[in-house]
Order: C-alpha cells, then sequence, then structure tokens
C-alpha cells in the first residue's frame, strides 16, 4: 500500500476544506459586508426619548405649588446580578431595602431581565449606586414630581403617575400645558437596553409650561385648617370651604377633607381622593333660599317689607306638613331669610312658581358643571320640567328636589355679591376681567345682600359667622341627607353660604360639612368655619374694615407731654 | 554507518529538544495559536483578567501533560492501549447509569476531587485502538477487518452521543474514521460508507433530540425563529460580516461587547476574531491552524512502523475537524453542535485532550531513532 500516495489524498481533502472555508468568509466578510453591517447597526442604535421637564405649578403669587425634580430610576437585570456581590449589601443599603429582603425579591425574579427597583431615588444615591459598579443595575434620569403644600392643595393640584402623566385634578386638567414635549436622542445599547454610548441628539426636548392657579396658598391653609378642625370637633364624615374673589370669579381656596399626601400615594383609591368641591353634590337646603327671595322680589310681586304671615308655624301641602323652627308669627319678607321660615317660603313660592324659581336657579348656574372645568366635575341636578305640583314648588324654595356641588353654590352666591353678574368661575389666575353676564337686576340683588346681611345679626340664624371689623352677610343651610328610604332623620349636612364685606362685597366663602355630629344646624356648625377662614382671608388680602366700633376716649392718641 | 552520519548532523540544541522529547516546530506553533488565543480571548470576555488568568493556568496545565504524554514511547501506547480502551468503555457505561439516576445530560465523572469526561479519553483511545488493531493487518483493510473497525468504533460513539454529546461522538466517529481512511481504505468503500451514513441520515434524524434537530432546521433557515434557536447563527453571522476585510479593530468588536453574540467567549470565539480581525485576520487564524496540522501530517509521515503512522496522522486530523467543524458552525456552514475552537476557546477540558494529542505526536516524532535501533 502507497502510504505517502493516500496521504496526498488526505491533504487534497483537508485544502479543499480549506478552501471553503476562506470562500465562506470572503463570502460573509466581503460579499455580504454592507448588508451584515446595517443588520448589525440596526441591533444596536435605538432612538430613545429624553424626558422634558413638566411645568410647575404655582398659586397666584408665584409660590411653588408642584414641581417636577430630576431624580433617578433604577432597575436591575436579576439573571445579572451577582447576590454575593461584596457591594451588594451597600447597594440594597443605598436603595433603602434590607439586604436579606432584596436578596430574596431578586433571587425571586431570577427568571427576570427586568425589575424596577426605585423610580425615583435621589441623584445623590443614584450616582452612588453606579460607583458601586454591580453588574446587572442601571440607573437612568427621571422627573420626579413633589408637592411641598402636601395633602393641604391634594385636590386642586390632583397628582401624576410614574410616567409623569397627569392623573387627576389640575395636573390632568392642564395636563398638555404643563408637559413638554419629550426629545429624542440616538444611543448604542446593548442586547440588554442599557445604553453604552450617546451618539447625537435628534430632538431637544421642550419644557412644559408653567401655571398660575387662582389659589392663594395662605388663605387655602387658613381654610384647609379650620375645616380640618371642625371636622375633627364634630366628628363629621367629611368638610369642604371654597373661597372665591367676587371681582373676577377666581378661586382663592379649595380645601376638602379628608386629604391625602400626594407625595406619598399608599392605601386604596378611597374617598380621600376626592375633590368633593366639584364631585360630591348635596340638596342645599336653606342657603338655596338667597336665590327664592331674589325670585320673589324680581317678580314684584313682594317687596322686602310685605307681610306674611306663618302662623302657626306650620303648613300642611298636598298632605305633607312644612314647619318651622320656632312659631314667628307675621314676619317680612326681610325676616323670612333671618329666620329661615320654610312656611315664608313655601307661601311665596305658591304665588310666584315653580318656573319662576328654576329659572333663576338655572341661570344663577345650578344644574350644569362651572367653567372651572375640574376633571371628574359633576353638574348637580335641577329639574326643567314645566309642571310642578305645588309641594314640589314649595320644597324647591327651600333647597330640596335639587341637588348642587359646593363650588357651584360659590358660584351662585358669588354672582349676588357681585350686585347680579355671573362671571366663570375659574381656578387659573385671570389677567383679565369677564364683563360677565346680568342674572337679576342689582335693586334686586342688592336688597337680597341686605337680608343676608340680617342673618348675622342678632335674632337671626348665622351670628356665629361674624368676623370682627366687618359686616357680613350670608345664608345658613341645614339639610336631611336622602337615603334609600327618603330623608334620613339623623344624617345632615350643615352649610354656611356667606359674603364679606357687606357694604362691598370682595369675597365669597362656602362651608360644607357632611354628617356632623352632636351639632347639626347650619349656624353652629358651618358657619365658625367661614368666620374664622373670612377673617384671615380679608385681613391677607387687606380689605379695609367698614364696621370699626366708634374711637372711645381712651383709644385716642395720647398727645405727648410738654417738658 | 549511515545511521552515525544522520545522528551527527543534529545540531547540540535539536539533540537537547530531541532528548526531552520536544518537536520545537509544532511548540513553536501551538505557543503562537495560544498567544493569539489569549489576545482574542481578552478582548472577548469584556477583558476580563480573571478570565483569562484561569485560561493562562489551563493552557499551562495542558503544555505539562503534553510535555508528560511526549516522554511516553509509542511502544508504551501500543501496550497499555487494550486495557485504556475496554477501561474507558466501561467508564462510559458507568456516566451513562449515574446519569440515568441524575437528570439530564450526564459527561462528568466525580472521582472525589477530580472531575473528568470518559468520552474526552475516547477522543485519543478510538483513534489509538483502531490503530493497534490494524497495524499488522494487510491495508487496504479488507470488509472483514473493516467490519471489526466499525464494531469496535460503535461503542464508544453510541455512548457518547447519548449522553448527548453529539459534537464529541461526531469527534470520536471522525477520529476513528480517519484511522481508517488513512488506513487506506478503498475509495469503492469510502464511498459506500459515505452513502450508506447519508441514507441513515433519516434514521439517525428519528434518533436526534428536539434541540439537535431544531439547529439543523436553524442551519437552513436562522430566520425561521431569530430570537429563539437561529438567533446564535444570525448573530456570528453579523460578527462575521461587518468585520469586513480588516475588523473593526480589537476590542472594538460591538456585537460582542454588547452581549449580542453569544458564547463570545467560548463555542463563538471565532465569530469575534471575525468581527475585529476581518477577513484577513480569519484568514491568518485558518492558516496558522493548517500549518499546525501540516506539520502533524509531516510528523506522521516520517513515521517509522504503522501504528505511530496511523495514530499521529488520526489525532492531526481529529484537530483539523476540530477547528473546521467549529469554524463552519460559527459561520453557519454545519449546524450548531458543542465543539469549541481548540486552543482559543474559554475552557478546559477538550484543551487538555488536544495537548495531550500533541505531546503523542511529538512521542512519535522524537522517539524514531529508538525504535529504529
Amino acid at each position: 500500500m502507497n502510504y505517502a500516495g493516500r496521504f496526498y489524498a488526505v491533504i487534497g481533502l483537508l485544502v479543499i476544506a480549506g478552501i471553503c472555508l476562506v470562500l465562506r468568509m470572503a463570502d460573509l466578510s466581503i460579499i455580504k459586508h454592507n448588508f451584515l453591517l446595517k443588520q448589525g447597526d440596526a441591533r444596536m442604535h435605538r432612538i430613545v426619548s429624553v424626558p422634558a421637564h413638566r411645568g410647575m405649578i404655582t398659586d397666584r403669587n408665584g409660590k411653588p405649588l408642584a414641581v417636577s425634580a430630576q431624580v433617578n430610576a433604577v432597575w436591575v437585570n436579576p439573571k445579572l446580578v451577582p447576590l454575593d456581590h461584596p457591594e451588594f449589601d451597600e447597594f440594597a443599603k443605598l436603595l433603602g431595602w434590607a439586604p436579606t429582603k432584596l436578596r430574596h425579591r431578586l433571587f425571586q425574579s431570577k427568571n427576570k431581565t427586568f425589575i424596577y427597583l426605585n423610580r425615583s431615588l435621589p441623584p445623590g444615591q443614584a450616582e452612588a449606586i453606579k460607583n458601586l459598579d454591580i453588574p446587572g443595575i442601571y440607573t437612568e434620569k427621571t422627573y420626579k414630581r413633589f408637592y411641598p403644600e402636601g395633602d393641604v392643595m391634594a385636590h386642586i393640584l390632583g397628582n401624576t403617575n410614574v410616567d409623569d402623566a397627569g392623573q387627576e385634578g389640575i395636573e390632568l386638567e392642564f395636563d398638555e400645558w404643563l408637559r413638554g414635549v419629550p426629545g429624542k436622542k440616538e444611543v448604542i445599547k446593548d442586547r440588554l437596553g442599557q445604553v453604552v454610548a450617546e451618539l447625537n441628539t435628534l430632538r431637544q426636548p421642550r419644557e412644559g409650561h408653567d401655571l398660575a392657579l387662582s389659589i392663594d396658598s395662605r388663605i387655602q391653609f387658613i381654610a384647609y385648617r379650620a375645616i380640618a378642625e371642625t371636622v375633627e370637633e364634630y366628628h363629621a364624615k367629611a368638610g369642604t370651604v371654597i373661597v372665591v374673589n367676587v371681582n373676577n370669579g377666581e378661586i382663592l381656596a379649595m380645601a376638602n377633607v379628608p386629604s391625602y399626601n400626594p407625595n406619598s400615594i399608599t392605601g386604596p383609591r378611597d374617598g380621600r381622593y376626592r375633590n368633593r368641591a366639584v364631585t360630591d353634590t348635596f340638596e342645599p337646603g336653606s342657603t338655596i333660599k338667597a336665590f327664592s327671595a331674589a325670585t320673589f322680589l324680581q317678580s314684584g310681586k313682594f317687596k322686602p317689607d310685605s307681610i306674611i304671615d306663618t302662623n302657626p308655624g306650620r303648613i300642611t301641602i298636598d298632605g305633607n306638613t312644612i314647619s318651622d323652627v320656632h312659631n314667628y308669627g307675621v314676619i317680612t319678607v326681610s325676616q323670612a331669610v333671618q329666620h329661615s321660615s320654610n312656611v315664608a317660603m313655601s307661601k311665596m313660592a305658591a304665588v310666584v312658581g315653580a318656573q319662576q324659581l328654576s329659572k333663576t336657579l338655572f341661570n344663577s348656574g345650578f344644574g350644569e358643571k362651572t367653567a372651572s372645568g375640574f376633571p371628574g366635575e359633576v353638574s348637580g341636578t335641577l329639574s326643567a320640567r314645566q309642571k310642578w305640583r305645588p309641594i314640589e314648588t314649595a320644597t324647591l324654595a327651600m333647597g330640596y328636589a335639587m341637588s348642587v356641588t359646593p363650588l357651584q353654590l360659590a358660584q351662585g352666591y358669588t354672582m349676588l355679591a357681585a350686585g347680579g353678574i355671573k362671571r366663570p368661575i375659574s381656578i387659573v389666575k385671570n389677567e383679565r376681567v369677564n364683563s360677565g353676564e346680568r342674572i337679576l337686576p342689582e335693586n334686586v340683588v342688592q336688597e337680597v345682600v341686605k337680608m343676608l346681611g340680617l342673618v348675622t345679626e342678632k335674632e337671626g340664624t348665622g351670628t356665629r359667622a361674624n368676623v370682627n371689623g366687618y359686616r357680613v352677610g350670608g345664608k345658613t343651610g341645614t339639610a336631611y341627607i336622602a337615603g334609600k328610604h327618603g330623608y334620613d332623620h339623623s344624617r345632615y349636612i350643615s352649610s354656611f353660604a356667606g359674603i364679606a364685606p357687606l357694604d362691598k362685597p370682595q369675597l365669597v366663602c362656602i362651608v360644607v360639612v357632611t354628617e356632623p355630629q352632636s351639632q347639626h344646624f347650619g349656624g353652629v356648625v358651618a358657619a365658625p368655619v367661614f368666620s374664622k377662614v373670612m377673617a384671615g382671608a380679608l385681613r391677607i388680602l387687606a380689605v379695609p374694615p367698614d364696621n370699626l366700633p366708634p374711637v372711645t376716649v381712651e383709644q385716642q392718641p395720647v398727645p405727648p407731654a410738654k417738658t | 554507518m549511515n545511521k552515525t552520519a544522520k545522528k551527527n548532523i543534529h545540531s547540540m540544541n535539536d539533540s537537547f529538544w530531541n532528548t526531552i522529547h520536544i518537536d520545537l516546530t509544532l511548540l513553536s506553533l501551538i505557543t503562537i495559536l495560544m498567544a493569539v488565543g489569549l489576545i482574542i480571548l481578552y478582548s472577548a470576555g469584556n477583558q476580563s483578567l480573571s478570565q483569562l488568568s484561569s485560561q493562562v493556568i489551563r493552557l499551562g496545565i495542558a503544555l505539562v501533560v503534553m510535555l508528560i504524554f511526549a516522554q511516553i514511547p509509542p511502544h508504551k501506547y501500543f501496550q497499555w492501549i487494550p486495557v485504556v480502551f475496554v477501561l474507558g468503555v466501561i467508564l462510559l457505561f458507568a456516566v451513562d447509569i449515574v446519569g440515568h439516576i441524575g437528570k439530564g445530560a450526564q459527561r462528568w465523572l466525580s472521582l472525589g476531587v477530580v472531575r473528568f469526561q470518559p468520552s474526552e479519553i475516547m477522543k485519543l483511545a478510538a483513534p489509538m485502538i483502531l490503530a493497534w488493531y490494524l497495524h499488522d493487518k494487510p491495508l487496504p483493510p479488507s470488509l472483514k477487518i473493516l467490519f471489526f473497525s466499525i464494531t469496535m468504533l460503535i461503542f464508544p460513539v453510541l455512548l457518547v452521543a447519548k449522553q448527548p454529546d453529539l459534537g464529541t461522538a461526531i469527534l470520536i466517529l471522525a477520529a476513528g474514521a480517519s484511522v481508517l481512511l488513512l488506513a487506506g481504505l478503498g475509495w469503492r468503500l469510502i464511498a459506500i460508507a459515505t452513502g450508506l451514513v447519508l441514507a441513515s441520515l433519516p434514521v439517525v434524524w428519528y434518533f436526534l433530540h428536539e434541540f439537535q434537530r431544531k439547529r439543523v432546521i436553524t442551519l437552513f433557515d436562522p430566520e425561521r425563529d431569530p430570537l429563539g434557536s437561529g438567533y446564535h447563527i444570525i448573530q456570528s453571522k453579523i460578527a462575521i460580516g461587518s468585520g469586513g476585510l480588516f475588523g473593526k479593530g480589537w476590542l472594538s468588536g460591538t456585537q460582542s461587547h454588547l452581549q449580542f453574540l453569544p458564547e463570545h467567549s467560548t463555542d463563538f470565539i471565532f465569530a469575534v476574531a471575525g468581527e475585529e480581525f476581518g477577513f484577513m485576520g480569519s484568514v491568518a487564524l485558518i492558516t496558522l491552524l493548517l500549518a499546525i496540522v501540516g506539520r502533524g501530517l509531516y510528523i506522521s509521515l516520517q513515521a517509522h512502523d504503522t501504528f505511530s503512522r496511523l495514530l499521529a496522522g488520526s489525532i492531526t486530523l481529529t484537530f483539523f475537524i476540530c477547528f473546521f467543524v467549529n469554524m463552519s458552525m460559527v459561520s453557519g456552514i454545519l449546524p450548531v453542535v458543542g465543539i469549541p475552537l481548540p486552543l482559543v476557546s474559554y475552557g478546559g477540558t477538550s484543551m487538555v485532550t488536544i495537548m495531550a494529542g500533541f505531546g503523542i505526536l511529538m512521542s512519535v516524532h522524537t522517539h524514531r531513532q529508538l525504535i529504529r535501533r
């Protein structure tokens, strides 16, 4: 056997095999080079978005209410993180986790390749984590919303989600304005999505716009404190206070209790998260009587001093008995408002008619949403029907058979305080005053405002609403809460709606307390809140007092003694 | 007289290397390959010094093993191979039984501290036993001899394939077949054997594991499952192709450094070389490997007895098949089987076997005079 011969044959085979290999390499790296190069680039070049700074929300004086701060998101690839890394405990500490707990968490998710551990870590800590240089741990710059005022302003502002999108309140209503346009940049990413190099910026992020609210955070704080104290004192279920600037319809304060801390949202999405000022309706009761009185006067059939006989303190209509707290006997229209006489209101309503009443109420803004634009706002109910039974006419005049939101009530009283001109309610700071729309004749409204002044004077139901140095006017309300089987005579809504100062009205304040315990009259529960809030607001806005007591001799400045 | 003259021609230096049974040419080529391998591995392993140093230690151990195997004269191998072969087959059975008790692939046999793979022994023992069997048979082998040879070969191959370690099984089969090829098996028989192999492919297909079948399908149509079984081939083809003529430069390969290329330190390290050093680099590496093969074949041709010749030749051919199959699978010519690139891929066991084989080559070459005397 010729061994060498076979040998050269084998060598020949090897050479052929080697040539095949070389040809294949040439095929890939020369002939298909461009195609494969593109394929490779397509795998690593990525266009990512650059988060834009969300606009700041301030109060009317420029105080920050919602600000976006730069934070870092930290995520891990559990498949890559060595749990026995010497710096692992330090990493857990920087994240604020117990090392064993974090180990357990990562071990449990060892089949995943992506978990967020924290989406709002302060930059310092994120930097420290980066420096630990543990494989499989990544950080990314992002923004987090902070609300310096906490629960005081929670319902107005609402909040954003982890992706910086508005979820509720102003954040949602003005999301488009506040939100910027994210930029775009081209980066190189590895297979695990980690950015290894930035190539170029395709589009700079455009920052969101700032937004100034009509809110005065000082008044807001007073309102929140006052309603929170009262809700606690009377073990009430909830409470709302609204303060509106009469001149332009700006909301200066809008506080609800219970509230929540928007900086750390935990627990179930329960009633704490509702902006009750716009989402909850109630039967307003006696606070509506101001509008009823205005309707009666406007009809020309009654004057402020027209006489009505309310004896014997009750009246039966369609088999239903309507009664007053006391028997007021023969009283004027003004006194009917002062004492909140149901009998007098029923009698006058029977003369004027429900259609006139409902027309006034509708024009005053009841039964439709306000212009505030708050997410979740409801319109309440106000029937526009043509035929009313006598009992329905009477109850409408007393503020039943309809439902309103606290903000609607504030809007209505603002119209009265502005001399009968209705301007759109606004939560945003107004640069220009809307000329508004006249709803009621000026002389009628002036008379009604005078009557509201009587309510806070002696014998009125709202004496506790008084503010030192100012003349105030308003109307108390105490309404049963309608349950499944008619009115529940143990659950009340106590309210007070008022105006100050009476001579030249500047502010309207609405107080609503839901289900107070032990006391339930609006004059007892709600009126003191009005007094506190109004006193604070008038002082803060430096409204000149219109009811200073006459200067006594002792208070006269003593001339300096001559020496 | 002639012998003495020849001896005198040897320089001092040459006789020194001869005394310690080292073939300087082969050692130089191997050392260059190791150095090149370490340079590629440093990049492929993302410049991990710990990985590099453990590879250096392995290479060192493998060199010592080579040195030891070079000291053993061929006639000792000849004496002991039947025992080693039978022992190897028994160990493969043992692994198989342990494998039944455990779960999944069972390749390791744990002997207290030392763990080793009996299949690695077979890579050398299988060609050696055939060389032992054929050394005094009339060559080219008759049909009967061929039958016995195949019978001897079939046990280890099937046992290893069953583990399942298709890559090693193919290598053992190839090593055995290369002995028969070098023994001058008639071309007609080779043609028939090739025909039989091709005909048996459907049967083999039936016995393949699901993941192995997938690899074959993937070879022909990697885009069919680009994120699953096709992922390896697509990524490695991109790596090689994007390297172009001269490559992206050392440490600059994106496919491997951005972790798109899987197994970039082990089985697919050739793709890293292709991406960073381009077509020219790949051809240079292939040339270096072919030079080693050339030296091996030269040693085989110079051997003075049939056993040594067949043994040296088959070890050389096995080495060739190792790198050819690896490069073919990385460049998408052959299906993905777990065969590392010899002396370049990160990892231990097969490297030691290959170096032991080179040790045997050196033994064959440097013990010639002794045998002749």
